[in-house]
């Protein structure tokens, strides 16, 4: 081999390590080992000093799967998916489909539709927890106006969880929203052409021609929704905190109250196991069946 | 169709204008009229913060997580990116798909671990503890974008450079870096905005006031303040403001950066 070749083969590989080494390290030491030891934690009783060395097998996932405030977070968790799934994205691909065809003022609606997503969680939360406030709020307010006693909705076990469906509704539709639009703006002038010589009206046309062509997107959207709802966290924590008497966890607030607050790493990374666990199951599937094509 | 629109768009407005209007309200004001404008407009609770030191180290610090979580995510992905594009070698394949398993981590499920991590290396004090996780939950998702960005730039560019003698390196930062403008712009909004509004990392990582994020500073203070809405609601809209102003004058690139973002993946 020649020296020329030879360097421009040294030159090649060097910028290879120099340029892979420091992402590959920091991604492994900061999310690939993390995911490892949680689940190696998580068969111990650990508060974080010294080596874990109390070792208790399956108790932690155990007391885990027998604990009520849990099971509740879960199916917290899942409700909001539900809501997510069957009110908030047909909600979403209804407004897209009003607004992404040129009509006046659509770029306005868009700007406010999607105004909400851009707002911090903490924010969103702090502003709905004085509306929902039973003593100065916006609610309480509109009850006065009508001479009714006002609600404290977060305030009550059996409005907590309306309470913040109604604001992740608010906070999040926006974004679904967007993501159906740009799919909308990518099917062609030529095919909705066609469409409307043959007679179709609006709405023929959307939900024959329209829908079918944007599925993979709105199966991407179904996917962000789901993915997003398992990790819930800051929303809840200006909102409401998990409370009243622990009705609104979700389970990433009780990994918060439960592991983190009171140091139980060994606990606290089961739950986080079982957060990894549902979320891989999910997106594994959902790659292997519904997105296969895309 | 345009009456259904607007009451949408006005349940989206009234919460953001009851915050802004009721910054400027006593309580007793807020209390009998939360929907009106205020009866005295009071400037004292946006003032008293506008004056507080401890609400511009918050937003310093802020900028500061951003701003490195940021920068680093779009140098270290987009080399990565570079070598998976224009690089064939042994592995290549093993180590991007290593790279996108990432996507499917809950951030959730490392907080534990990750804080132990932060806390053996020292960094607990430090905006690194902050920064370092954030650039590592970053990567995955740029990497995809940049690579796919620098598969599509045409390769003769890069056969002429190769003959005349380029190096590899060489041409990263004078071919690759300044063609890539839109993605590096799509790339920097997911992170500046996910990073911006961050709660539950330094929730975790940081409990030296000095190094508080504004959610942070926020939320504490919304603990001092409990029940006293306006003051609460001024610091509300004083974070709100250069959020929507912020969006209005980067729409384009932050509807791209986010929806783009998703689409393209």
């Amino acid at each position: 081999m020649n020296s020329a070749k030879y360097n421009a083969l040294l030159s090649k590989y060097s910028t290879l390590v120099i340029f892979i080494i420091p992402a590959l390290t920091i991604f492994t030491m900061f999310v690939v080992l993390p995911i490892i030891e949680a689940a190696y934690y998580s068969f111990y009783r650990w508060d974080g000093y010294g080596d874990p060395n109390k070792y208790v097998g399956l108790k932690n996932y155990k007391y885990l799967f027998k604990n009520k405030t849990f099971i509740l977070s879960l199916k917290n968790n899942f409700y909001i998916i539900a809501i997510s799934l069957f009110i908030q994205l047909p909600f979403a691909l209804l407004v897209a489909l009003m607004i992404s065809d040129k009509i006046r003022g659509a770029n306005f609606f868009r700007t406010v539709f999607f105004l909400p997503y851009i707002l911090a969680e903490i924010v969103t939360g702090l502003i709905w927890a004085y509306i929902y406030d039973g003593n100065y709020g916006m609610v309480a307010a509109i009850w006065n106006f009508f001479g009714a006693d006002p609600p404290h909705m977060i305030a009550e076990k059996e409005t907590a969880m309306i309470a913040l469906y109604i604001v992740i509704f608010w906070k999040y539709f926006g974004i679904h929203m967007m993501i159906y639009i740009a799919g909308l703006q990518n099917i062609s002038k030529e095919v909705l052409e066609a469409a409307r010589v043959d007679g179709a009206g609006p709405i023929t046309t959307a939900w024959r021609i329209k829908i079918p062509i944007i599925l993979p997107t709105i199966r991407l959207s179904v996917f962000l929704s789901i993915l997003g709802a398992l990790q819930l966290f800051d929303i809840i924590m200006p909102l409401t905190g998990g409370g009243p008497s622990n009705q609104t966890h979700s389970m990433v607030t009780y990994l918060y109250y439960f592991g983190v607050m009171r140091m139980k790493f060994g606990f606290g990374s089961a739950i986080g196991v079982v957060i990894f666990l549902i979320c891989f199951t999910i997106a594994i599937t959902y790659q292997r069946t519904l997105m296969r094509k895309d | 169709m345009y009456l259904f629109l607007f009451l949408l768009a006005g349940i989206i407005f009234i919460p953001l204008y009851v915050s802004i209007s009721g910054g400027f309200k006593t309580i007793g004001d807020l209390r009998t009229n939360s929907l009106g404008l205020p009866t005295e407009w009071i400037v004292g609770n946006y003032t008293s913060l506008l004056v507080d030191n401890k609400f511009w180290l918050f937003t310093w610090n802020s900028v500061l997580y951003a701003a490195g979580t940021t920068f680093l995510v779009i140098l270290l992905a987009s080399m990565t990116a570079f070598v998976f594009a224009h690089m064939k070698f042994v592995g290549s394949r093993f180590l991007f798909n290593y790279f996108i398993l990432g996507l499917t981590f809950p951030f959730a499920t490392a907080i534990l671990p990750l804080f132990l991590r932060v806390r053996d290396l020292g960094l607990l004090g430090s905006v690194w503890a902050v920064i370092l996780p954030q650039i590592a939950f970053g990567l995955a998702f740029a990497i995809i974008l940049f690579r796919g960005f620098f598969r599509q730039m045409p390769s003769e560019l890069f056969d002429a450079a190769f003959v005349d003698g380029c190096t590899y390196s060489q041409f990263y930062f004078k071919f690759t870096l300044p063609l890539s403008t839109p993605i590096i712009a799509t790339v920097a909004v997911i992170n500046l905005v996910g990073s911006w509004n961050n709660y539950l990392l330094p929730l975790i990582m940081i409990n030296s006031e000095s190094l508080y994020s504004w959610p942070l500073g926020i939320m504490v203070f919304r603990g001092e303040y409990i029940t006293d809405w306006p003051k609460i609601l001024a610091f509300v809209s004083l974070t709100l403001i250069p959020a929507v102003v912020f969006f209005l004058a980067l729409q384009r690139f932050i509807v791209a950066g986010l929806t783009g973002g998703a689409v393209k993946e």
